[in-house]
């Protein structure tokens, strides 16, 4: 049976039965109300396939439904559960508690996010410098002004960007990112790989405004190939990857 | 406009080089050495400017760099210098789109191209180039 080390009130009827039990740290704190974030700590019994979300949950349903946290599709493909899990940003659908190797799993909310409440962090300044980047392929042909059905592309030329399409926009990058971690003007890895999907898209004509969006002093510049976003991604974006390509337009080497 | 709190890691997240690894680690070193480097030049533009006060100033001020605490110091400006300049050219290769791969259809369990087994080799090769110099130089400067 879960049962609660500090704080919360409720008590849980649920009964689970695996032998083995992870101790849960949840960092709470709503900016509104607590003067400063504090540990709550939960013991939640486990097997070999539970994820860090599903103890989250099994805490929230059983033990505290006071934990703030949001989530969706629980397969790594909303990008709405990201957290700082054990010191990384990780998605907690995406990460297991037998990989964790370690008995206190200890969560907090994705860093360089505004805080809402708990787990749950704003996100209103990706998505803000994801529309700068203009995420959609600009282009004067469509199927309505030429006599084309389709604009076709090679398998290979799909290749030099479908990696890039993968991104679910969890913000694990932004959050691992060391330049974010003190600029706040820098436009942030997450953007800068969405850039490089489309002015790599084959279909686009946009490539020119993009890099004039990125060529500026908070920009792509300030990006020092750490590597770290590369790192947490869940999808296989590397984020890494797609700028140090995208510094080559900007420095002559691609065309 | 109200500012917001946006939970930043802050400088002590910056240099943390402890969760990503060897490349974190590099990233914090280059910063280290380049500081370190640049901290170097203005006291050693200080130190030649010393030429001015004569042949006495002169040796007064280079008397400094012929003791121990001297010695350490032109070490570790010697070991800064080396992997600066090292880990800059494979950060140089990088960031003009050579070494990191080429784009795939990702596949779990998801490598990064970019982080790859060269960029690592190069990483510890720029350390390991660091540490010799400085034990060649440090063999030079109390070997007199």
């Amino acid at each position: 049976m879960a049962t609660i080390l500090s704080t919360p009130k409720e008590k849980t009827t649920s009964v689970i039965s695996p032998s083995k039990k992870v101790t849960l740290r949840v960092a709470k704190y709503n900016p509104k109300t607590d003067p400063k974030k504090k540990w709550v700590n939960y013991q939640i019994p486990y097997e070999k396939w539970t994820t860090v979300l599903d103890v989250l949950l099994e805490a929230k349903n059983h033990l505290d439904h006071s934990i703030g946290i949001r989530y969706s599709c629980r397969q790594a493909s909303c990008g709405s559960c990201g957290m700082i899990i054990n010191g990384k940003p990780r998605l907690a659908c995406f990460t297991k508690i037998t990989e964790l190797d370690t008995t206190m799993v200890t969560v907090e909310p994705m860093k360089n996010f505004p805080i809402i409440r708990d787990l749950v962090v704003g996100f209103d300044r990706l998505f803000k410098t994801h529309k700068r980047i203009k995420p959609y392929i600009i282009s004067e042909d469509s199927e309505i002004t030429t006599k084309t059905t389709e604009l076709l592309q090679t398998p290979k030329e799909v290749n030099n960007y479908i990696q890039f399409a993968n991104c679910i926009k969890c913000g694990l990058c932004n959050s691992a990112c060391p330049t974010m971690a003190t600029d706040s003007l820098f436009i942030g890895p997450q953007a800068l790989a969405q850039a490089y999907r489309y002015v790599a898209d084959t279909r686009d004509k946009g490539k020119d405004d993009r890099l004039k969006i990125i060529d500026e002093s908070h920009g792509i510049w300030r990006c020092h190939f750490a590597g770290s976003c590369s790192q947490v991604c869940p999808k296989g974006v590397d984020p890494a990857m797609g700028i140090q390509l995208l510094r080559g337009y900007l420095l002559g080497f691609r065309s | 406009m109200e500012k917001v709190d946006e939970n930043k890691e802050g400088i002590k997240g910056m240099v943390n080089p402890r969760r990503y690894g060897i490349e974190r680690v590099a990233y914090l070193l280059m910063r280290l050495s380049g500081l370190g480097l640049l901290a170097y030049f203005v006291a050693h533009i200080y130190e030649t400017s010393n030429i001015l006060r004569g042949r006495v100033g002169w040796e007064e001020v280079i008397s400094i760099t012929q003791t121990t605490e001297g010695h350490v110091i032109l070490a570790i400006v010697i070991g800064m210098c080396v992997f600066h300049t090292a880990n800059g050219i494979r950060v140089m290769l990088g960031e003009s789109g050579i070494g990191v791969g080429k784009p795939i259809r990702p596949d779990y369990p998801y490598p990064s191209p970019s982080q790859n087994a060269r960029h690592k080799i190069a990483i510890y090769s720029s350390i390991i180039l660091a540490a010799l110099a400085m034990m060649y130089g440090l063999a030079v400067m109390f070997g007199e």
